[in-house]
């Protein structure tokens, strides 16, 4: 199992050496790797219906994250979508995309968002699962973006990024928090354990969490406009990943948390809520529009509404319902994308007003459209009939307001109905205008792909036996669900349901021969354009980039003295806080002090007359004597202070840097003048505050008992180990004498840079 | 006496912090020559001082005796002392590099943040 979820990675990489050989002649090569995949899980069908599969690989055990995979039924149906959808969609790509120069690039990333969508509905452990929910993101923001030499495309690729990594991240949040709750990542754990993380005081934010991660990742209101923009992608993306698959990411997450989390007030009304307006919102935005790929887009946006409302339901034939649906719908969505993308790809336009009669010329194309519409529509003998029926069982069953949520519904199928019929059948139908008259049937490698799916949905539906047992069911099972449900039937028999249908189908219809799609409704929306959630979402970036240009200026300002001022203040705070609340301050005058002479006071008060002298003048050569005198009256300490190394190492040391300085300053303007009282003041109280806490933390040490075996070793040994009588001389040169060497070194590369600052001649002209 | 040099370190410390946030380029580096000397002095009065007796063992000795100034501060400040003038020394020609090429003393000149983005 680890290798079926890697090879698409695997795959990529090998794309990366034979990327010449894709680009060319083995263009239908890349296919093979979901079709295999494909065969490999139709062989596990039998297995799973019996029930769930489960694989084990160690990875970090110590932080219970396994590579844990669980074929069950939900994982089952979507590794069966995301493969064979895949191998349509790779077969399809392979020539929509012929010629262009980076076909091995697009398959690369197809076959890694392949293998994360893989892995993240197989993944029986959040953080693999959460790895490959941001594996997915990833993929698809290069996808949208494939056209990178267009402005929008990569804007709209960011805006993707954008909203769905945010609910990736509160997607994490979510996942932490469950796991330090409940004391496991194990989703089988999860399951096993139903139910008592409802009772939980966090439960409310756990939700929330995990909401934030299916509603942005499955285009739910408000964070629904990712999607439609995304449509900028070539078509094969965005029927692989904007209908069939990543979009019902989210879909899968709320599934897979149903046993978990869900059957609650909050998870239904919540789900039910946003699930609904997501539906009305984008079905009634898909009559502005005249976009092929945006009609579709949005009635995608209202199928997952659907879903999403599905799951809010919550009872056992609203799952039953979501799980056909989940099927129904990729499989006539994606056909009708690709269908949308032949047209494109054929006339040069997706504008419905301008495609016509089609079907004259290019019979299977509008063959596949055709049939996928009847689906989408719920015309009876197709698989969208069954669906829909579901759902109409489901909202007409529901145990509360289920006259609103079956209205909702039916007003929402009605428009998903008008959607399908006009990318469907509107462009192949009427009188084919003369610009077309040319066209030809394309390649078999772009109408097989849609037709087959389109097929399948008839299938299906005259003999839904095919997939009721092995594969719905499973899914059903999977959700938690024990109730034995009548199984799959092409007729009910007469009842208000199926009433509810044929109300679906008339009015539907009547709206797509009546209804003149035209942009000139967009005006009427306009106006609240700049309340949109997406409008709203690109202010609070450019928001967000200005705070960051802010706060980084404040920081990051260039001016040195800001830098260590911030500092020096933040530690002299943190350090007096702790002085203040934790340290009992105090010095004891008989053990700290030793006897003064006079000649010490004389030393002390001379270096105190330098420094003040040092900081004080505004002559930089009398700065610098000072600064001497200083250094000298130091060495002077040194020396009473038995320290003669000392001593004649800071007299040379102090000597050599006045002369260099001196040197060097000699050509140097004198100080400015600068005199902000304000300032200076500022930074003297800073500068003393921090001397201060230096000589009290100072003085606490002293207090302080110390040991002396380092010393001791060293006085006793420097004589008998390395035979000198210097101690101080005998440590520097033998015992620590690698150290000694590094230093040594440092001062060379110190020299060498002075050096070579020197010798450079740079003309004040080539400064920039 | 560890009371005066504990105040010597105090004054070093804050002068040194005081002229590192000043304007020109030179009072940074005075600032940083007293603020080594600060450091240098804080080790030694650390480290404990004694009074004429240097870590040196005797002409007849093989072992230092009695009282005696601890030479463990003495080496690490030696090594200090030494850096700090490779430090000080490649600051001090990096300052007449720059004023050459720009002809200032002011640091405020120098500045180049992330202003434009």
């Amino acid at each position: 199992m680890l290798i079926v979820v890697l090879s698409g990675f695997l795959f990529a990489f090998l794309t990366l050496l034979s990327g010449k050989l894709v680009r060319n002649s083995l263009s239908w090569f890349p296919a093979l790797l979901p079709l295999a995949l494909f065969i490999y899980f139709m062989s596990y069908i039998p297995v799973v219906a019996a029930g769930p599969v489960r694989f084990h690989y160690p990875w970090v055990t110590s932080m219970g994250v396994d590579l844990d995979f669980k074929l069950d039924g939900l994982a089952m149906l979507f590794s069966l979508l995301i493969t064979g959808i895949g191998t349509c969609i790779f077969v399809y790509a392979s020539y929509y995309l012929k010629g262009n120069k980076y076909l091995d690039r697009f398959f690369c990333y197809l076959s890694i968002f392949m293998a994360a969508m893989l892995g993240m509905v197989l993944a029986d452990n959040l953080i693999i699962l959460f790895i490959f929910w941001e594996l997915t993101s990833i993929s698809s923001y290069f996808l949208i973006g494939f056209n990178n030499e267009e402005k929008k495309s990569r804007r709209n690729a960011l805006m993707a990024l954008t909203i769905t990594g945010a609910g990736g991240f509160l997607l994490m949040a979510g996942f932490i928090l469950i796991g330090s709750i409940s004391g496991t990542y194990s989703i089988n754990s999860l399951i096993a354990s139903g139910g008592s993380l409802q009772q939980h005081a966090l439960y409310g934010w756990m939700i929330l969490f995990i909401f934030a991660g299916a509603f942005t990742k499955s285009a739910q209101f408000p964070f629904h406009f990712w999607l439609p923009g995304a449509m900028v992608a070539p078509t094969p993306v965005s029927a692989y990943l904007h209908s069939a698959t990543m979009v019902k990411a989210g879909i899968y997450l709320l599934a897979r948390f149903t046993p978990i989390l869900g059957h609650t007030t909050s998870w239904s009304t919540t789900l039910i809520i946003v699930g609904g307006i997501t539906m009305l919102y984008s079905a009634f935005h898909s009559l502005q529009r005249i976009d092929l790929k945006e009609i579709l887009a949005y009635s995608t946006i209202a199928a997952l509404g659907t879903l999403v409302f599905l799951l809010g339901i919550g009872t056992s034939n609203a799952l039953l319902a979501a799980a056909v649906f989940i099927l129904v719908h990729a499989l006539y969505k994606a056909a009708l994308f690709m269908v949308a993308g032949i047209l494109d790809h054929e006339t040069g336009t997706r504008n419905i007003g301008m495609l016509r009669g089609l079907k004259k010329v290019m019979w299977p194309v509008a063959l596949a459209g055709m049939l996928a519409a009847f689906s989408s529509a719920g015309i009876p003998l197709t698989f969208g009939f069954i669906g829909k029926e579901l759902i109409y069982e489901s909202t007409f069953h529901a145990p509360y307001i289920a006259v609103i949520l079956t209205l909702i519904a039916l007003f929402t199928n009605i428009l998903i109905l008008y959607a399908g019929f006009q990318a469907g059948i509107r462009p192949f139908t009427g009188k084919l205008s003369g610009v077309h008259q040319h066209l030809h049937i394309p390649s078999f490698r772009l109408w097989l792909p849609p037709l087959l799916l389109a097929l399948l949905g008839v299938v299906l539906g005259i003999w839904p036996s095919l997939v009721d047992g092995p594969l719905i069911r499973p899914v059903y099972t999977a959700l938690g669900e024990t109730t034995i449900l009548s199984p799959l039937l092409l007729w009910h028999g007469f009842n208000w349901v199926v009433v509810l249908s044929i109300v679906t189908i008339i009015a539907g219809c009547l709206l797509y021969y009546l209804f003149v799609p035209s942009r000139s409704y967009i005006p009427l929306t306009d106006k609240w354009l700049h309340l949109s959630p997406e409008a709203l979402t690109v202010r609070l970036g450019r928001a967000f980039i200005h705070f960051s240009n802010r706060y980084t200026n404040l920081f990051h300002n260039g001016f040195l003295r800001s830098y260590v001022s911030v500092i020096i203040v933040f530690i002299t705070c943190l350090l007096a806080m702790k002085l203040i609340t934790g340290v009992d301050v105090h010095f004891d005058i008989k053990t700290n002090i030793s006897d003064i002479r006079s000649y010490d006071i004389v030393i002390f008060l001379i270096i105190i007359a330098a420094i003040w002298k040092s900081i004080s003048t505004s002559s930089r050569i009398n700065a610098v004597a000072s600064l001497s005198v200083v250094g000298y009256c130091i060495c002077l300490l040194f020396v009473i202070y038995s320290a003669p190394d000392l001593a004649m190492t800071q007299f040379t040391i102090d000597t050599l840097t006045v002369v260099l300085f001196v040197l060097v300053l000699f050509r140097l303007p004198p100080f400015l003048k600068i005199n902000d009282r304000r300032v200076i003041l500022r930074d003297s109280v800073i500068a003393t505050a921090f001397g201060l806490l230096i000589a009290i933390i100072a003085l606490e040490v002293m207090n302080e008992p110390t040991t002396k075996d380092i010393s001791k070793f060293y006085s006793e040994n420097a004589y008998l180990l390395a035979k000198g009588k210097n101690v101080v001389n005998v440590m520097l040169v033998d015992f620590r004498g690698f150290d000694t060497l590094v230093e040594i070194t440092v001062l060379t590369i110190a020299a060498l840079g002075v050096y070579s600052l020197m010798k450079l001649r740079v003309s004040s002209t080539t400064k920039e | 006496m560890e009371l005066l040099l504990l105040i010597l370190v105090g004054v070093l410390y804050a002068t040194g912090i005081f002229m590192m946030l000043r304007r020109s380029m030179v009072k940074l580096l005075i600032g940083l020559i007293l603020l080594g000397n600060g450091a240098n002095m804080l080790i030694f009065l650390l480290g404990g001082i004694t009074r004429g007796k240097p870590p040196i063992i005797g002409d007849a000795d093989k072992v230092l005796t009695g009282i005696y100034a601890d030479p463990v501060p003495q080496s690490l400040i030696l090594t200090a002392i030494v850096i700090s003038f490779g430090l000080q020394s490649f600051a001090i020609v990096l300052l007449k590099r720059v004023h050459a090429l720009i002809q200032t003393d002011d640091l405020n000149d120098l500045n180049t943040p992330d202003t434009s983005i």
